[in-house]
């Protein structure tokens, strides 16, 4: 009996193999496209965005390609394996969308040479895989010019997730973007240690509206704080997505991630056989960074906002242009320079007239 | 520097931060003195705010939403019953699977309403009352989950203490054996007991979906469902620690913002593992001055009957 058993689970082995094996040659013809998740796709947020820009892929290119996404996948070992599954399942091209990401991929990719690989804001690349990111600081500027013209207490709220150097930028982009219209703008900071925890992101809000902050800005992926924004009647800015379901009368516009068109570009470069391994930061004038419609603000202020918008995609603009002191009153970028790309990447110091020490340090 | 319309705020604050966990810790008390040790509280916390936000969503009825996340809470606990209690699988690997099941199910269950929103749950309003200063807010202008979850602890902690079935209870899990010789049916009322902890859980949830953060996000309880388990423990299972626990956690985790708002440099990752730190601090310190009140003797342990 027993006998019977282990032949029929062998037969039934050997027949799922087939079958695994059969529908792999019929996808050949089809480019295997997969992405790597480090959060839910119903976040509304960063994976949320990425999402769009795998669903983009998708539209634009129909059938000949096909996607596959993984989510919740947690950055370290685990990380691994998915990605090394992904690859052994013919995916050609596996997006992985996280900073932790990096090493793994870099191990997977070493295995898997004919596969190409694109990871998402690190900075170790290899022939098959190429670095991507976006300069979200660009619009954090317009934000901070926006903020400043808005607000009646000249104080800025901005709910902070991890004292990493894309955060600290960001708050340094916005409080320069407030200098620039007031000099003496403020800016509250509190950090919630938590991409994602709407709750904790709300009372962060709360908090920070009831010291006074009448304009929010937030650094971590839910729309609470422009919910509790709404309820409390002040201004706040969205982040990730257009959030302004959530704040109506609050939203004064949004910094939304926009994937596609990067997406879309290396996924043609593979189809045509042109892909290489390239280092990509791409901004507003790239189509990669884009502002939410301006919303609850007076026509000037709009008006401004959109001038700077304009002059950034040009590059007339760059919110890191000296002259720009640090806290101690140390001139760091001298008048006339900017600041090098390197130095944001991995920037751990605040621009001047920030009250708040950078954790850690 | 606060005056007292900005102090009341900030007490509000803190009594709805507190009322999450109190309401699933409430719940899972009451399973842990029945010797049923449920892991699967986050899980149930999570599917409750899913199935809330997505009855409230579809019909425009808050009381129906927290009657669904209610249900849903129960029904999952249900899951965690058939396997701990009923087949006598091993407590904490049926806990974690709750939970892991209750997140992929809410996920599934709200991703149609990603991106959409509600209006909050209303807080009451009591002309006169709600206007007082400082405690106006904080007593009369909650909703209705605050007075709820209040209510419910009164009703917990009576019931433990004064009432017959709640002897009956607290001998099932000091002594299964002892209650199933006395002819109690030990395997229904755990039952019973895990499926108050669901409802509750539910009830948690929907706090948060509806009234808290009136919107559905994946993974949008982060947690707070582990730290209700904690203060179930820390509170040496009793209601009126777990209500202590509960609010004081609440209070340390929102004046922590507050303390990083007027900038006084500390580091905020200190800041951050503060409501850890004191709620730990302190339920250890009074369970430390009542000795001999641990954990129910059958928690955890799974009973089958013998013939």
């Amino acid at each position: 009996m027993r006998k019977i058993l282990s032949l029929a689970a062998a037969l039934a082995a050997g027949l799922v193999l087939a079958g695994g094996v059969g529908t792999q040659a019929q996808a050949q013809e089809k480019l295997k496209v997969g992405f790597v998740y480090i959060g839910p796709v119903g976040d509304f947020g960063w994976t949320y965005q990425h999402d769009q820009g795998r669903k983009a892929i998708e539209k634009e290119f129909g059938d000949k390609v096909e996607t596959t996404y993984v989510e919740n996948v947690p950055e370290g070992p685990d990380a691994e394996r998915v990605i090394e599954q992904l690859a052994r399942a013919g995916n050609k091209l596996i997006f992985t969308t996280s900073f932790g990401y990096m090493e793994p991929t870099l191990k997977v990719a070493k295995r898997h040479p004919k596969v190409m690989f694109e990871h998402a804001t690190g900075y170790k690349r290899d022939k098959n895989v190429s670095t991507y990111n976006s300069k979200f600081h660009e619009g954090r500027y317009i934000l901070g010019q926006i903020a400043a013209k808005t607000s009646k207490t000249g104080t800025i709220g901005y709910i902070a997730s991890f004292p990493i150097p894309e955060v600290i930028s960001g708050i340094n982009s916005l409080m320069l973007g407030a200098q620039s219209v007031n000099p003496d703008a403020k800016v509250k900071i509190v950090w919630v240690n938590s991409w994602f925890d709407p709750a904790k992101e709300a009372d962060a809000a709360k908090a920070l509206i009831d010291q006074g902050a009448d304009v929010i800005s937030q650094h971590t992926d839910s729309p609470a704080a422009m919910q509790a924004a709404e309820a409390r009647g002040v201004k706040a800015f969205g982040q990730a997505s257009d959030m302004i379901a959530f704040g109506p009368k609050a939203q004064l516009t949004s910094i939304v991630d926009n994937w596609s068109p990067y997406y879309i570009k290396r996924v043609k470069d593979v189809l045509d056989g042109t892909w290489t391994s390239t280092d990509t930061w791409a901004g507003m004038g790239d189509g990669e960074v884009v502002m939410a419609p301006y919303t609850n603000m007076p026509d000037d202020v709009k008006a401004m906002a959109e001038a700077t918008e304009a002059k950034i995609k040009s590059g007339e603009l760059n919110p890191f242009k000296g002259p720009i002191y640090n806290q101690d009153g140390k001139l760091v970028v001298k008048e006339g320079e900017v600041l090098p790309n390197g130095d944001i990447l991995s920037m751990n110091w605040y621009v001047k007239g920030i009250d708040d020490k950078v954790p850690g340090k | 520097m606060l005056d007292a319309a900005i102090l009341g705020a900030v007490l509000a604050s803190i009594v709805a931060a507190a009322t999450i966990l109190l309401l699933a810790s409430l719940g899972e008390l009451v399973a842990e003195r029945a010797g049923t040790l449920n892991l699967g509280v986050e899980g149930m916390m999570i599917v409750g705010a899913a199935v809330g936000y997505a009855t409230a969503y579809g019909s425009g009825s808050l009381i129906l939403g927290t009657i669904a996340a209610v249900l849903a809470g129960a029904a999952l606990s249900l899951v965690f019953a058939g396997l701990a209690i009923w087949l006598a699988a091993n407590q904490v690997a049926s806990g974690l699977a709750t939970t892991i099941l209750g997140l992929g199910i809410a996920g599934l269950i709200g991703s149609p309403f990603v991106g959409t929103r509600l209006d909050a749950a209303p807080a009451l309003y009591i002309p006169g009352l709600s206007d007082l200063p400082l405690i106006g807010r904080v007593v009369f202008g909650q909703d209705a989950f605050v007075y709820l979850s209040l209510i419910l602890l009164g009703v917990v902690a009576y019931g433990l203490a004064r009432t017959r079935t709640g002897l009956v209870l607290r001998a099932v899990g000091e002594s299964h054996v002892a209650a199933h010789a006395l002819g109690h049916p030990v395997r229904k009322i755990r039952t019973l007991a895990v499926m108050f902890g669901g409802a509750c859980a539910g009830l948690a949830g929907a706090q948060l979906s509806l009234s808290y953060t009136p919107f559905w996000a994946s993974d949008m309880t982060a947690g707070r469902g582990w730290i209700a388990l904690a203060l179930v423990v820390f509170s040496a299972w009793k209601p009126m620690w777990l209500l202590a626990g509960a609010y004081l956690f609440g209070a340390v985790s929102i004046l922590q913002l507050h303390v990083q708002g007027f900038g006084l440099g500390i580091p905020s990752q200190l800041l951050s593992a503060l409501p850890y730190l004191a709620t730990v601090g302190a339920l250890v310190v009074i369970s430390a001055l009542k000795r001999g009140q641990g954990a129910p003797a059958s928690l955890g342990v799974p009973f089958v009957p013998d013939r």
